[in-house]
């Protein structure tokens, strides 16, 4: 009953938008969490808006070209907090938005999508890196937008293979996303012929993040912790959690660089990358939100652009329309990485290239040249068609 | 004195003389320099400094300037063709790229990205007239053969904007493919044709239903299809023969004008973004960014026929009056 109410209202504010030539209003939801992790660095210390500010400017771009087919979006956001039911949470937000962008844990986002699934309301994973929600746990009312892990590491691995650094020291954090990360680091490892000489886990045994006289302890522990190691050209360090990886810069026993969680990170953006024309996107972010744009917003601008570009090619406010378009064979979006962003139709996985980033520079994008693939170079990242477990629904 | 005296009767002597002496200037996006071709010799006879990412380059309508856009300094600035040296510049809006003048060279349109507006320029009082809001990322800039419409197009908003040059205001958008990066006009008027980098396509689009007819596509046997991504358009004068720059599939494509086919592939530098004809259209000269250096195309052969190594990322090139 009161879906079919929802629906109704829906169907008249269209009808009415088209008979008084108001503008058709697309309203999309933005889901995030509350809780900002703490990170070993200050700098890299999320903003609050950390996400949710990357959906607002491409609500701008979108209400810029909007204006010319008469189309208007507006960004509805709400925040959950581990406390909340996420699932009644979502379903009131897809009450009036029929895209809700989000930001959640793994978890919580396949309770929003199974919640919402007789919807039809499109769920966009700006947020969850996960492999398994575009595997075995895949749904058919998810377009995923950030990277996969796996994405990530072959990013690492293939750049890491193509400078002959292919003897790895692979340093893994003692938490469960950490040693996700491991995982799709071996995974990497193997595919693209690297090895692994060794594997030690950093174990976390709590304490702050911030102190007041921290490097002088931290000068002792990491060239303690990494002596010892059989001969190896990179450290490569599993760290989501952030508990140690960002110490391991300039402080390893042998002199050897870092990549993974510290040194040379695989991201899907970085404030640095003025490439293609990124230039144009980091100047709009910093002149409307005051701060440099991270990876997260760059997932939900992507996402909310995704629903500009449909509604505009579509040129329609019929959310069955604007889904089946992006599901289509016809979806493109650019997104100032050097080549149009596809789905891959069998988990609705954004193909992206990755940015490989120091913090202060992009050292590389891959995927890297010589990897090669029948299909698209892009799915020589993560896992492929053949390997997927997904069977939509 | 010698180069002055052809510079000035460029015209006489382009019927006079078999060989074709004119003067090619080209931006170097990352050098920060205008890089002068003699085009009888093929080499570079000056290296200008200029201003912050140059970027769009032109001739002025007389022919005694180049007008060059220095993004990152928010203004364009103006070569003196005589002296080779910047002696004035422009108050454009924020982060010019692209710019067009119309006929009389009284006006001139440029594309400003950061705030999604074209500035129009009166060109004899260096005044700013007023800006046009247009959609995100206004980047390719043309004017119709008739004066009447200005064509801005924006490369996040994927549209050719369709812009009354006496009342300045937008009377029609034409959705194109993403990231639509140029856009040249048939000298008759009869064709508008724009490029879209991302999308990997040239929109043919009637300007008088202002609706999209057709799209050329471009296949390269052993090249993924995302590499292939048109940028900068040359037309011959007849609209016969056209050609497109596919940047980093590093390759322009050579299409006929009046088929829309594309006849063949011609191999060129890195990174193959903008280009321009010598007045005689013998020939064609690209700009390879990631290379450094400038391909010559000898049109009627449709042949690559030398290499000049010019300053770092090469972006945009001027050969004369428009």
């Amino acid at each position: 009953m009161f879906r079919w109410l929802i629906g109704t209202i829906a169907l008249s504010m269209v009808a009415t938008g088209a008979l008084a030539a108001d503008p058709v209003e697309i309203h999309i939801g933005y889901l995030g969490h509350t809780g900002i992790k703490s990170t070993l660095s200050l700098v890299e210390q999320p903003a609050d808006n950390d996400g949710i500010a990357g959906a607002r400017l491409a609500i701008e771009d979108n209400n810029t070209t909007g204006k010319f087919l008469n189309q208007r979006f507006v960004l509805d956001e709400v925040r959950v907090t581990d406390s909340d039911d996420v699932a009644k949470v979502a379903t009131d937000l897809a009450g009036h938005n029929d895209y809700i962008i989000t930001d959640l844990p793994a978890d919580a986002l396949l309770k929003v999508a199974d919640a919402l699934r007789d919807r039809g309301t499109l769920l966009l994973n700006a947020g969850a890196i996960d492999d398994r929600l575009r595997e075995q746990d895949c749904r058919g009312n998810v377009i995923h937008v950030a990277p996969t892990r796996s994405m990530l590491a072959d990013a690492l691995g293939q750049y890491l293979v193509w400078k002959q650094w292919k003897r790895w020291l692979l340093v893994t954090g003692s938490h469960d996303q950490d040693k996700l990360y491991a995982d799709a680091l071996r995974r990497a490892a193997t595919r693209f012929g690297a090895k692994i000489v060794q594997e030690r886990t950093f174990e976390d045994t709590g304490g702050a993040r911030r102190t007041d006289s921290g490097v002088t302890l931290i000068q002792r522990q990491m060239p303690v912790f990494t002596q010892q190691a059989p001969a190896h050209d990179v450290l490569v360090a599993a760290d989501e959690s952030e508990v140690f990886a960002n110490y391991l810069p300039y402080r390893t026993w042998d002199p050897r660089p870092v990549a993974g969680s510290a040194g040379l990170v695989p991201t899907s953006w970085d404030a640095a990358h003025d490439q293609w024309g990124a230039v144009q996107i980091q100047n709009r972010f910093v002149k409307l939100n005051m701060r440099r744009m991270t990876a997260l917003d760059m997932q939900a601008w992507t996402a909310a652009r995704m629903i500009g570009e449909a509604t505009s090619r579509t040129n329609s406010g019929d959310p069955k329309k604007v889904i089946a378009f992006l599901k289509g064979k016809d979806f493109s979006i650019a997104a100032f990485k050097g080549t149009r962003l596809t789905l891959r139709d069998w988990n609705l996985q954004l193909r992206q290239p990755i940015l490989l980033a120091d913090g202060r520079m992009v050292v590389s994008v891959s995927p890297q040249e010589g990897f090669l693939h029948q299909v698209s170079e892009l799915d020589t990242l993560g896992v492929d068609r053949p390997e997927t477990k997904c069977k939509l629904q | 004195m010698w180069r002055r005296c052809l510079l000035t009767g460029m015209l006489v002597w382009l019927a006079a003389t078999p060989a074709s002496a004119f003067v090619a200037y080209v931006s170097n996006e990352k050098g920060n320099t205008v890089t002068v071709i003699d085009t009888d010799s093929w080499t570079v006879t000056k290296t200008i400094k200029v201003g912050q990412r140059p970027r769009g380059i032109e001739f002025s309508r007389d022919g005694k300037f180049v007008m060059v856009a220095v993004g990152d300094d928010d203004t364009i600035q103006v070569i003196d063709t005589k002296t080779q040296e910047i002696v004035d510049t422009l108050p454009s809006g924020p982060d010019p790229e692209l710019f067009t003048q119309d006929a009389a060279g009284k006006t001139m349109y440029v594309a400003n990205e950061n705030d999604n507006t074209v500035t129009v320029i009166d060109l004899e009082k260096r005044a700013r007239l007023g800006d046009i809001q247009v959609g995100v990322e206004p980047e390719g800039m043309t004017i119709s053969p008739d004066g009447k419409i200005l064509i801005n197009t924006s490369e996040t908003t994927n549209m050719a904007h369709f812009i009354d040059t006496t009342t300045r205001q937008i009377v029609a958008n034409v959705l194109v493919d993403s990231r639509p990066r140029f856009a040249q006009f048939k000298r008759d008027g009869s064709e508008l044709w724009v490029s879209s980098e991302i999308g990997g396509t040239v929109s043919i689009i009637d300007p008088v239903k202002r609706e999209v007819t057709g799209k050329i596509t471009f296949e390269i046997p052993g090249l993924r299809n995302e590499a292939i991504q048109p940028v900068g358009i040359g037309m011959t004068k007849d609209a016969k023969t056209a050609f497109v720059a596919l940047g980093p599939a590093n390759r322009v494509a050579v299409v006929d004008g009046t088929t829309h086919k594309v006849l063949k592939y011609l191999l060129v530098g890195q990174r193959v973004w903008h280009m321009d004809f010598t007045p005689d259209e013998k020939y064609l000269m690209v700009t390879n960014g990631v290379s450094n250096d400038v391909s010559v195309i000898d049109v009627a052969a449709q042949k690559v026929i030398k290499t000049i190594q010019v300053g770092e990322l090469p972006w945009g090139i001027t050969i004369a009056q428009p």
